[in-house]
């Protein structure tokens, strides 16, 4: 069925579909909508969860480690400051091997101050062993909820689901849903092993663990998540079976055929379609990749779907101060061996700055005859 | 010792595992009980912070070496100076 809803009504929606055990949260804008669809849910009697009001996000993130460690099925969300919060304790989920799908409504950090849609929180914990899906719009959301959680339980790593704050947290789309029957057989019941509730077999979670084999336990660690990139396509396919609708870890758009090439992450991917659209009617070849799985980062797929282009723009909603942009990096490792294709980078739409269509044909043109010279899409150089 | 493959996921350790990591190895000043001036008041007991001094029959045993890390709190609580110290591995 259709429904008309927000990036938060959809992730609230695929909340109450997945019959979540827990969910331990504290409001931030633009997340707070996420947490309020969903406790209306609780107060009206349709789902039948443990809603535990938290005095901050560093208590959310705590009460869901001990909740999935108990064995619950456990849901939060949160975004940008609430994020940095908790952010000792996101490597204490993913280090403990604790399954628990968190929502984030990206949102610029703070200092100075600001609401609006960056990339800066998820990608400050990227390296913090939690699994990152971007979405672009309401329908991704809802569908990558899905998968995240099934993704979650089988290998056994925490994931977080990106939307942009405000910008798809906050507008208006058609998106179609599932019915409650089929996602509960979809994501069937959690298998509940090393729990702490279980009298039976008492064990400890979160022991101290000294120079002897905390080595040994992030290692595991790291093959885990390299190995989850599996489980991630064969659950985008799984669902594509039931939804009709195909992800994989990224979405190319006119991409096989193009010169010259956008790479970017969530809603601005949007922008990027039109412009190719319009572009491509003069004849120009350009495309886009939009990426969805940024953390396990596929590399080798990226690298071969990159190198037939001559130019690429990598545009980053995030900086990381004193070094390369985030998703710049990434792809620049991913093209290493391939030293034909020119990789430039491109911050944008910090604290929310807008990002509109003439900003992206800028780019695309600079491609096209390879004179590059904006690195700030949208930064004020001259004062008026 | 185990390698990366053979332990565990996430460092989850089982049943009273604590029990096997003998921390009275760790120990470098021993207690030494004289039986004849001790009193069983028992405080040393109370205050011992890893329980390692056991009871029977209302009498004090010999410290658990096993744990004992050697803080000597059992000497500095005695109201009779029955316990005294000395370095391992002395005679």
């Amino acid at each position: 069925m259709i429904k008309g809803l927000d990036g938060a009504g959809a992730a609230s929606e695929a909340m109450r579909q997945l019959n979540l055990d827990v969910v331990a949260a504290y409001p931030i804008t633009p997340q707070t909508e996420i947490v309020e669809n969903y406790a209306k849910f609780v107060a009206d009697g349709l789902v039948n969860t443990e809603m535990i009001r938290v005095e901050s996000e560093h208590s959310a993130m705590s009460a869901c480690i001990g909740a999935s460690a108990s064995g619950a099925r456990v849901m939060t969300a949160t975004s940008s400051a609430g994020l940095a919060y908790m952010w000792e304790l996101l490597a204490i989920a993913s280090g403990l091997r604790l399954s628990i799908v968190m929502n984030i409504a990206n949102r610029a950090l703070s200092g100075p101050l600001n609401i609006h849609c960056d990339h800066s929180d998820s990608m400050g914990c990227r390296d913090s062993g939690w699994i990152q899906i971007y979405c672009e719009d309401a329908q991704e959301v809802y569908d990558f909820n899905l998968i995240a959680l099934k993704l979650s339980e089988k290998v056994k790593l925490p994931v977080m689901v990106m939307q942009d704050g405000f910008i798809t947290s906050h507008c208006m789309q058609n998106i179609a849903i599932l019915n409650d029957s089929v996602v509960r057989k979809f994501v069937g019941e959690k298998k509940i092993e090393n729990s702490l509730l279980d009298v039976e077999n008492p064990i400890t979670i979160g022991p101290l663990q000294l120079f002897d084999y905390y080595f040994e336990t992030r290692r595991q660690l790291s093959d885990s998540i390299e190995k989850s990139k599996r489980d991630f396509l064969k659950l985008c396919k799984e669902l594509s079976k039931i939804t009709k609708r195909k992800y994989g870890y990224f979405e190319s758009y006119k991409l096989n055929d193009a010169d010259v090439a956008i790479i970017i992450l969530n809603s601005t991917a949007g922008t990027v379609k039109e412009v190719i659209d319009k572009l491509r009617k003069n004849g120009k070849k350009v495309g886009l990749l939009k990426l969805h799985l940024f953390r396990p980062f596929p590399y080798k797929e990226i690298g071969n779907a990159l190198k037939h282009l001559k130019n690429i723009a990598v545009l980053d909603r995030s900086e990381s101060y004193g070094a390369n942009a985030p998703i710049y990096s990434e792809i620049k490792n991913s093209l290493y061996d391939l030293k034909k294709t020119n990789v430039y980078s491109y911050i944008y739409g910090l604290g929310g700055r807008e990002v509109h269509e003439e900003d992206i044909e800028n780019v695309f043109n600079e491609l096209l005859t390879g004179k590059i010279k904006n690195k700030y899409i949208g930064l004020r150089e001259k004062s008026d | 010792m185990k390698s990366w493959k053979d332990i565990k996921m996430g460092g989850i350790t089982e049943k009273a595992s604590s029990l096997d990591y003998k921390t009275g190895s760790w120990r470098s000043l021993r207690p030494i009980l004289d039986t004849k001036k001790c009193i069983n008041c028992m405080r040393c007991v109370i205050y011992c912070p890893d329980n390692c001094i056991p009871i029977k029959y209302n009498k004090r045993l010999e410290t658990n070496l096993d744990y004992c890390k050697g803080c000597l709190i059992c000497v500095e609580v005695c109201p009779v100076k029955a316990l005294s110290s000395k370095k391992e591995g002395e005679k």
